[in-house]
């Protein structure tokens, strides 16, 4: 069991600096001269050539991503090219904005999931399978994205009971637990959990559906165990699935709630990250990204080690 | 060849013994004859397809044709069957249109990653090792970020266009591609028949082509469907955010973005492309489960 834990912790270094390089080496994809987006097309030589060693881009490359990578794991992305603020504290705001929105999302998700999918893979073939398994497929097939839309059209343009965007009155950047705070998550809160609903509903119900064929259950009905009972066993054996596709998820919302972000004016990553692209931004996008893809690998290799704690089958993979 | 007439006698003699075990194509028939959901959703896409193809002859007006008068008009408006957007453009014309874009953006990525996405995952499959091991865990480092994440990452760096975020879709389904055929293929790689085959002298190209791909295209190609309906969305969503297509195009993601500031004006009209992405992802992703149940296909 330790022995997988450290393997599996071990692992994640060389995918960690492989995402750094991705992340890094997308700069360098990118077309047109970093610095157009600082440098005013008419700034004199001396200048452009102070900002060229001010940022490091007279190094060679290998040694530029060394330098950016040393800074980047002592939580420095750099200064912002549009705003002149650190990005390590736009991220911080954004990336607490993200989670909340992540946080509620999965909770959703995983609840409804949950319900839905365990009663489909209960009543199999029934009407109530062959709804939540329709619900299901539209829940991953819906574009999140328009499902805000047409949420803010229901609930903020046609009924006005819900706010249409931002994260509190008065372009609140900051959570605060009071009603008016709460009343505008819900939309994007609502719209983030659809596609997590979805996928946990079909994964769970093709569990269920799998668990109830094992002769385990016999025995257990055989034994005279009230149906409860037996529904405690489904539910743990269905328990290291459920927590797998769940952790995850929470990593593809945080990578998700980009385009929901846009839509409600979510002040969180997704916010910050759009803005980075238009202003051409490298600094805080490189950071954004890092961020949210370390969260990402993080979230797997707790989801593994959880799942072979729950499970030591697990570790035989 | 075989004359006619000795042909049907064949089908005549083999007849019977497929009465008794049809073969596995033939039961993929039955079984998707017997599916009217799937049949029905493949329509629709085969509609939507030939819609895009033959816009130039099924949409009523001009896709690019402005009137500032007519702005926003609602839906049924005479004339403008389904309203008109932001800048008195009919809806209906240019929702046709737009899934010109809207299909060649979301189809290609998924077709050009299941070419390299195959071949190495064919590549890792079948020669194993380290060769392998290489492939896998450069895969593996892309897959360290969120779909939706790496999309607009490589997109944001590239810049918008077409061609950038056709690009950038590519490069987010190679490594899934890569992943399932790799699998199938170290599965069959296995299998008794392809040792004999081995033994018999066949050459490695020869196993692949003949007794590897023949067995891996099935699911993988099942599986590449379901990844279309995530594309759809996907490079719409590219277009939304302003990473795709450009004005006066018509897309759907694109439409929908600009339409958005009219949601207090018009709410139907603004949330019409929406349902033309919904519809499309959602018959993808219901042929794809179709095609997978008819196929016995497990991933």
């Amino acid at each position: 069991m330790i022995a997988y834990i450290v393997r599996r912790v071990l692992y994640v270094i060389p995918i960690a600096l492989g995402v750094s390089v991705i992340i890094f080496g997308l700069v360098h994809i990118a077309p047109g001269d970093p610095l157009n987006a600082v440098v005013p097309p008419d700034a004199p030589k001396e200048t452009v050539e102070l900002l060229i060693k001010a940022y490091g881009f007279d190094k060679p490359l290998p040694v530029q991503y060394l330098i950016w990578l040393g800074k980047a794991l002592e939580g420095d992305f750099g200064i912002s090219y549009a705003t002149g603020r650190t990005v390590s504290d736009a991220i911080a705001g954004g990336v607490v904005n993200t989670l909340i929105l992540a946080v509620g999302g999965i909770l959703i998700g995983t609840i409804m999931g949950c319900s839905i999918g365990a009663l489909a893979g209960y009543f199999q073939g029934s009407w109530i399978d062959k709804l939540a398994t329709g619900f299901a497929i539209a829940g991953v097939s819906v574009p999140h994205y328009w499902l805000g839309l047409v949420l803010v059209i229901i609930f903020s343009v046609e009924l006005s009971v819900l706010p249409a965007m931002g994260m509190g009155p008065g372009g609140s950047t900051s959570w605060v637990w009071d009603v008016e705070h709460f009343k505008h998550l819900i939309l994007p809160v609502i719209t983030l959990s659809v596609i997590p609903i979805g996928i946990i509903t079909r994964s769970v119900r093709a569990t269920i559906a799998e668990i109830l064929t094992m002769e385990f259950i016999q025995t257990l009905e055989a034994k005279g165990l009230k149906k409860g009972r037996v529904f405690i066993h489904v539910a743990m054996n269905a328990a290291p699935t459920v927590l797998a596709v769940s952790g995850l998820q929470i990593g593809y919302l945080l990578g998700g709630s980009i385009l929901v972000e846009t839509v409600f004016s979510w002040p969180g990553t997704g916010f910050l990250l759009n803005d980075a692209i238009f202003r051409r931004d490298i600094p805080l996008l490189q950071g954004v990204i890092l961020v949210l893809a370390m969260f990402f690998v993080v979230l797997n290799l707790l989801v593994d080690i959880a799942q072979s704690l729950i499970d030591p089958r697990m570790n035989r993979s | 060849m075989s004359t006619p007439s000795s042909n049907t006698a064949e089908n005549l003699d083999s007849g019977q013994i497929i009465a008794e075990s049809p073969s596995y194509w033939s039961s993929v028939r039955s079984n998707l004859r017997n599916d009217p959901v799937t049949v029905t959703f493949a329509l629709i896409l085969l509609m939507l397809l030939l819609s895009a193809i033959f816009a130039d002859f099924i949409a009523p007006l001009d896709p690019y044709k402005t009137s500032m008068i007519k702005r926003l008009k609602p839906v049924g408006t005479e004339g403008f069957l389904l309203g008109t957007d932001e800048l008195g453009r009919d809806m209906l014309t240019r929702l046709i249109y737009g899934g010109r874009l809207s299909l060649l953006m979301g189809i290609t990525p998924v077709v050009a990653a299941l070419f390299f996405g195959g071949l190495l995952g064919l590549t890792a499959g079948f020669i194993g090792g380290k060769v392998n091991m290489s492939i896998m865990r450069v895969m593996d480092v892309f897959y360290a970020f969120p779909s939706v994440l790496l999309a607009i990452a490589i997109s944001g760096a590239l810049g918008a266009g077409i061609f950038n975020a056709i690009i950038s879709l590519t490069i987010v389904f190679i490594p899934p591609i890569a992943r399932v055929t790799e699998s199938v293929t170290t599965q069959i790689r296995a299998l008794d028949y392809v040792e004999a085959a081995r033994a018999s002298g066949a050459n490695s190209l020869t196993i692949i082509r003949v007794h590897i791909i023949s067995n891996v295209a099935g699911p993988v190609f099942v599986y590449s469907t379901s990844l279309i309906s995530v594309s759809i969305i996907l490079s719409s969503g590219l277009s939304f955010l302003g990473l795709g297509t450009e004005p006066p195009q018509p897309e759907w993601g694109l439409m929908l973005n600009t339409l958005r500031q009219s949601i207090y004006v018009n709410p139907y009209v603004a949330a019409l492309p929406g349902v033309m992405i919904f519809l499309t992802s959602l018959s993808f992703n219901m042929m794809s489960d179709g095609l997978r149940s008819a196929m016995d296909i497990k991933l």
